[in-house]
């Protein structure tokens, strides 16, 4: 296949999509209030467009504070349980566990502790995102070569050394790659959230459009959130290409 | 005067569990070249954890410049099969990294990088590497890695240079090629080197005193001095001489293996 169309099919699938749903609602002559037409969702998407980008930013803004938090304690965590095998060992059940509770279970508590509003939504982010950082930071400075820790030990070097000059520039990859997926999960967290206890973001526009029986705007919202997810993963994905080129090396085309 | 001496070293990896090494003693000159030999898993590489300090011994002595070994020595340089270099390095960075580490290169760095460089390029230089100062070790072939990994040992100027069968991984040309590179960098500013390998003829070539090993657990069982003249040729390895001392060294293993 020429290299422009491999470029262009991730639009054409996306395209193709809208397409058929929006032939699939004409067809069959589906209802607005149980499945809108793309066209129908479009139309209130240009209606709403103050109110939707208003929410929009919201939920934007409160997934990147989780987001950030999950980044920094997951970094942290992840540094301490991947360097020492005694961590490692004794906060690995706790933290499997801690990841398993299904976090819309724990906006509730949350509600409870810092009541409705953006607190609980920057959390639930937060919680949701930062396992993924801290599986991947452990494994990169885990999975170190026994021997090159020898020749480092051997010259003197401390752990701390260890950590910086080896253990974090190749936990690197990993990390960037957690990346990723921690921000995609950081909208579901904050969307989460919105939706059981807030009154702004996309969560909540939804919810209270969905009461109305208003399913254009519902569907405008997921599609908004989607639209921020594959930005974000994309702007990641790229920061992840240009900070560790060395290890995307193309053992062919190098210069 | 030795500079490395073991006093009937065991050692234990689990306290009361089998030994990798049992009763072990040798005496290495400063400066002498020694290949330690024997079938694998006797427990080698264990010896050189321990000369490294890397390992504590479950019993007897270990000494390496007069003073007892209790904790990770800073004199020596390491390499081992696996060049290890560091992906995200290029290999003069990769060269370099031990003096970001060890006094006084360490504390001086910053102000004589331009000197140490320079001599981390002319090290370079010596073992054939010149203009691959600024390629990553990705893009350097088996050997051209196992030369830098030589030199990142070698950069510090350690007293004792360990290698753990670093010649292990490459085919036989390239293998030889090396041989020679490490051959010329001992001869002109000679350091003590221990060389594990099961590859005889290396042994011989190289080294100035073979001592074989036996099966877990590890001991010495034979020391060999080769008398041959350096420097050495590789002719001299197609020599009845030669031909002979690999040959003797073969039936120690031989016996080693059947036992």
């Amino acid at each position: 296949m020429k290299p422009n169309l491999v470029k262009a099919t991730p639009w054409l699938v996306v395209a193709a999509m809208f397409l058929l749903w929006e032939l699939i609602c004409a067809g069959f002559d589906i209802p607005e209030f149980l499945l809108p037409a793309p066209s129908a969702v479009w139309k209130v998407g240009i209606e709403q467009f103050e109110p939707i980008m208003m929410h929009a930013t919201q939920t934007f803004l409160t997934t990147l504070a989780g987001f950030a938090i999950a980044v920094v304690v997951g970094m942290l965590i992840g540094m301490a349980v991947g360097s020492s095998p005694l961590l490692y060992r004794a906060m690995y059940p706790l933290l499997v566990g801690f990841n398993s509770i299904p976090k819309v279970a724990f906006v509730p508590v949350l509600v409870v502790w810092f009541g409705i509003g953006t607190v609980p939504a920057i959390l639930t982010a937060f919680l949701i995102s930062f396992f993924p950082v801290v599986v991947n930071v452990a494994t990169g400075l885990a999975t170190l070569e026994p021997e090159l820790e020898d020749v480092l030990r051997s010259l003197g070097a401390s752990r701390l050394d260890i950590l910086g000059k080896v253990g974090l520039p190749r936990a690197m990859p990993y990390f960037f790659a957690s990346l990723k997926v921690a921000i995609t999960l950081a909208f579901v967290g904050s969307v989460i959230a919105e939706t059981v206890a807030s009154n702004l973001g996309i969560g909540y526009l939804m919810m209270s459009a969905s009461s109305s029986m208003n399913m254009p705007l519902v569907f405008a919202g997921l599609i908004v959130i989607g639209v921020m997810g594959v930005v974000m993963y994309e702007l990641f994905a790229f920061v992840e290409k240009r900070m560790t080129s060395w290890a995307h090396r193309n053992p062919n085309g190098a210069a | 005067m030795s500079f490395v001496k073991f006093e009937n070293v065991d050692l234990a990896y689990a306290p009361g569990g089998a030994l990798a090494i049992e009763d072990v003693s040798l005496d290495v000159r400063e400066g002498e070249f020694v290949a330690v030999v024997g079938p694998s898993g006797c427990g080698k590489s264990t010896l050189m954890k321990l000369i490294s300090g890397l390992r504590m011994p479950s019993g007897g002595y270990v000494y390496v410049d007069g003073r007892q070994v209790g904790g990770p020595l800073k004199i020596v340089g390491m390499a081992f099969q696996n060049a290890n270099l560091l992906p995200w390095r290029t290999t003069l960075d990769n060269v370099m990294l031990p003096l970001e580490i060890v006094e006084p290169y360490r504390s001086t760095l910053k102000k004589e990088r331009r000197r140490y460089e320079a001599e981390a390029r002319q090290l370079l230089a010596r073992v054939g590497l010149a203009g691959f100062e600024d390629k990553f070790p990705w893009e350097l072939s088996g050997g051209m890695q196992q030369r830098a990994s030589i030199c990142r040992a070698l950069i510090h100027q350690p007293r004792l240079l360990m290698l753990d069968e670093p010649f292990g991984a490459l085919d036989a040309f390239t293998r030889e090629e090396l041989w020679c590179m490490l051959r010329d960098l001992w001869q002109l500013q000679p350091f003590t080197v221990i060389l594990v390998t099961h590859d005889l003829r290396e042994a011989v070539f190289l080294a100035d005193t073979v001592y074989v090993m036996s099966k877990r657990p590890g001991r010495i069982l034979v020391r060999r001095e080769i008398e041959l003249p350096r420097p050495r040729d590789l002719d001299v390895t197609y020599t009845d001489a030669f031909a002979g001392y690999v040959h003797e060294l073969r039936e120690h293993i031989g016996r080693v293996r059947a036992t």
